[in-house]
This record gives structure tokens, sequence and C-alpha cells, in this order.
């Protein structure tokens, strides 16, 4: 499934997508930025809660597919313009990690 | 084998935002050179915790990467308070980072051992009060 496929699936608000092709395998949900560095995997899409520049550099190095923003967090203006400059897609969703987690679980 | 690579990075200690350009640049040139996807992902996120704890607990520092045939090293350098016990710096969770790092979502107590997991060598040379050197060694296959 594409990063666009499952915003559209699962009609998750979209801040920026400028890699709609990617592929999505799995998926990481934590927001201790060293544990995501640690454990998710390239090409999963991660939820968090954490939404400021640093996350958006934790994305970008562990090769995450998308984060997903859980409980209606929002990235500032300036850096949904870093993630777009950057090539990482960012959703936005106002469930919960653990409802989002349920949902994708069997998706992805 | 001869050194055919070095970039030199410094790290600024005063700015905790822009903490990770070091570490983009190394995965720019990292994929310029053509290396696998898992290989500069490790590298790159080895690279950032190190920048994170240089800004973190030494006022920031320098870093230098090697890029041979066989491997890449990067060194680590700060003039930070030291390292008094590296045995337990190197358990996860254990971390020393203020409340206002860990509301950044940093501070969890895993830098150093992802740093670790993602090298395949990693070597700690730390004297208290005066800083800690970081070598961190990957081989290319």
């Amino acid at each position: 499934m594409t990063v666009k496929e499952l915003s559209d699936s699962f009609g998750f608000s979209v801040l920026t997508m400028p890699e709609p092709e990617r592929e999505v395998r799995g998926g990481y949900a934590g927001d201790l930025l060293s544990w995501v560095m640690g454990r998710a995997e390239a090409d999963q899409v991660w939820i968090t809660i954490m939404s400021n520049v640093n996350t958006l550099a934790v994305a970008s190095l562990s090769d995450v597919s998308a984060v997903l923003l859980a409980e209606g967090v929002t990235l500032e203006p300036a850096l949904i313009e870093t993630a777009e400059q950057k090539g990482i897609n960012v959703l936005r969703s106002g469930d919960s990690a653990f409802r989002l987690a349920a949902l994708l679980g069997p998706a992805v | 084998m001869g050194e055919y690579l070095n970039f030199h990075y410094d790290v600024d200690g005063e700015n905790f935002v822009s903490a990770g350009q070091a570490s983009v640049e190394l995965k720019k040139t990292l994929r310029r050179l053509g290396l696998p996807p898992e290989t500069i992902r490790r590298l790159s996120i080895a690279m950032y915790e190190g920048e994170i704890n240089m800004v973190i607990h030494a006022g920031g520092g320098e870093a230098d990467v090697d890029i041979y045939e066989d491997k890449i090293v990067i060194v680590l350098k700060d003039h930070g308070p030291g390292i008094a016990d590296i045995a337990l710096a190197m358990q996860e969770g254990y971390s020393t980072a203020t409340e206002g790092v860990r509301s950044l979502g940093f501070g969890a107590g895993m830098g150093l051992p992802n740093m670790k997991r993602y090298t395949d060598e990693m070597q700690i040379d730390s004297t208290v009060g005066e800083g800690t050197t970081v070598t961190m060694t990957v081989y290319l296959s």
C-alpha cells in the first residue's frame, strides 16, 4: 500500500505528501525519538504525538515512509514546509495512537 | 587500503533545533556515493545520536567522518564534562538529560545504545572534566 492509498483509505488529513507513491510496510508507534530510531524500520508508518523539528529529522534519518500525527496534533506551518523540502510525508488524525495502530495493523 | 574521503563537521552546542544538520549532510553524501540504503540509515542514525549527545551534554563538539573503501569511521569529539561511568551510560534507559530535553522527545537513555546497535564497532574514550571521544566503525561488505 502506498502512502497516498493509506491516507485515502483512512481519511487522514494531509499536512504534506511530497512522496505519495512511497510504499508502507508495517508501522511503529512511539514518542521518544531515540526509541523510535532504535526500533522503527525503514518504510514503516510512524505514529506519534511528537511534532517538533526533531521529529522531522528522526523521520528522515530513520527512513520511515510517513509520519502520522495522532490526537489531532499538528505541525507549525514552517515545519510543514521543511517536511515538504525534505521529502517527508506527514499525515494527521484526531484518533489516538492506540486506535490508529489498531486500524492500520491489518492494512499494512 | 588508502583513505579517500574525509568530512569534518562542527556541531553547534547552542542550537538544539539545528542539531542533525551534520547527519543530514552525511546522509546526502553517502547517498551520492551509492551506499546501500540500510548502511546509510545505520550511519545517519548513529551520527545523529552522537550529535544530539554533544548538544545535550557537552555544549557541542566536532565530528570527522573518514570513508575508506572497506569501512566508514565516525569520530565524535567534545570537551564536555566526560562520562564518569561508561557501563552505566551504555545501559538502555539510563539518562542524565534534563526535563527540558525530555520534553523535546530526547533523554530516553537510548542514544549510546543506538550508536552501538547501528555500528559494527564502538569505542568510548572519556575523561571526567576533559571530554569524550566516541569512535564508531561500520564495515562495508
